[in-house]
């Protein structure tokens, strides 16, 4: 294969990455790519480093070799741009209890890019959380906690999105109602990386599953 | 479209502020902590005025201390636990510049009513009215610095678990220049002598605090996140 890459294609590629927690090797020599318009789902029992391996492509821990290039840059070098067409979503939701669901995305969005409240009320309107607008985030359920994650994703814009369990807590109709946002987004040409117990998208062409052991 | 670093500034400062007013009873702890200390002095030594004004501002100024570090075990730990500041650090915005706006928010909370106290604080002390303006001014100042390097020592040590103690034996060392020249203003003041030296002195540390302590913090909670 002689074609060269094209610098500008969005790609996320991840070589040879390994990662020690305390004494145990956790990631031994994970290599993979995610190209635009896919969706890579890693699988795995717990405690294979999943997570682990999701916060190493994110940026938010360092790996002991190995590299994490995006657009073909490793995303040390290219922190701040990769920073602002990646959308990460942890285990934790990043919600403040004590804040409103609208008041919740508000803050969270509008630190990457400026929102308007139509904006913000037709993605709740989209999760179903409408109803829940003007009630403090304390007051959601762990379901209802999670849709507010994920239309925090969504309002981001990213063309990246790496994902740690995201339908943790959601009911049927929220995995179907997210796994409609997910082939949209692939769609479109975005990159979905994600851990999973489960299938997402089953069947679908450019899905992907990574088997961690 | 990226917020601009005022904006930056004004959406974290602003979303702090509405924080603390749905839970102000958490505030306003560092005050009362400060009133109580203070008002404990002439219960425990003596209550003639005399005497007790020749040790306010020192009883004043280390309240203040204790009061500021109280309110720092919560200022970023909160944001760390949940997740938020994992998404800070990934929001391709410098975190310095939200941090600065946490610390100022948690100055205007914490600090400076303090400041508005100290005065009352301090006539109940014996001081004589014509040093409230350097007892206010050089809290002010010192206080500001306080918060700075508090955070700082915040950022470091919110992965600790229960690392309260840490915090005060890490931050306390470095708060003690800020400390020596405040309550020499206020003692300077009393005697009715120049404060201009101290006072200098406070702002010239505030000044460096601030201009070089929010890359510290970014890179202190950094190291604190990759965990």
């Amino acid at each position: 294969m002689s074609e060269t890459p094209d610098p500008n294609r969005a790609r996320l590629e991840v070589r040879s990455l390994h990662l020690w927690r305390g004494d145990r090797h956790l990631l031994r020599g994970v290599s993979l790519t995610v190209e635009a318009g896919e969706l890579l789902q890693i699988m795995g029992p717990n405690g294979v480093g999943k997570t682990s391996l999701l916060r190493c492509i994110a940026g938010l821990l360092p790996m002991e070799t190995g590299e994490v290039e995006w657009r073909g840059q490793s995303i040390q070098r290219s922190r701040e741009t990769y920073c602002q067409q990646l959308a990460y979503l942890a285990h934790f939701n990043a919600l403040k209890a004590d804040l409103t669901a609208i008041e919740n995305l508000r803050y969270g969005v509008g630190l990457r890019r400026q929102v308007s409240t139509e904006q913000l009320r037709g993605i709740l309107e989209r999760m179903q959380l409408a109803a829940c607008t003007e009630l403090p985030v304390r007051a959601l359920s762990a379901g209802q906690k999670r849709r507010l994650a994920i239309a925090r994703i969504l309002l981001t814009d990213a063309l990246l999105w790496v994902l740690d369990e995201p339908i943790t807590n959601l009911d049927a109709a929220g995995i179907a109602l997210f796994e409609g946002c997910m082939a949209e987004h692939v769609a479109r040409g975005g990159l979905i990386l994600t851990a999973a117990h489960q299938q997402l998208l089953q069947g679908r062409p450019n899905v992907r599953t990574l088997e961690l052991n | 479209m990226q917020p601009g670093l005022l904006q930056l500034l004004g959406l974290v400062m602003g979303r702090d502020l509405r924080l603390a007013l749905r839970h102000w009873d958490q505030v306003i702890q560092p005050l009362i902590f400060f009133v109580i200390i203070t008002t404990l002095f002439p219960l425990a030594i003596s209550p003639a005025l005399d005497e007790l004004r020749r040790i306010a501002p020192g009883v004043v100024w280390v309240a203040a201390m204790l009061a500021a570090l109280l309110a720092l075990e919560s200022l970023f730990r909160p944001d760390v636990e949940d997740g938020t500041m994992e998404q800070w650090t990934l929001s391709g915005q410098p975190l310095s510049v939200m941090l600065l706006a946490k610390t100022v928010t948690h100055w205007l909370l914490a600090g400076l009513p303090i400041v508005v106290m100290a005065p009352l604080v301090g006539t109940a002390l014996g001081m004589p009215s014509s040093t409230w303006l350097v007892l206010a001014g050089s809290l002010a100042l010192g206080t500001a610095s306080l918060s700075v390097l508090g955070a700082i020592g915040a950022a470091l040590t919110v992965a600790v678990r229960r690392g309260s103690v840490l915090l005060a034996l890490l931050v306390l060392p470095l708060e003690m220049p800020v400390l020596i020249f405040g309550a020499r203003a206020v003692d300077l003041a009393m005697q009715g002598e120049p404060v201009a030296a101290p006072l200098n002195l406070l702002g010239a540390l505030l000044l460096l605090f601030i201009s070089l302590g929010p890359f510290a913090m970014a890179a202190a909670m950094r190291i604190s996140v990759e965990t």
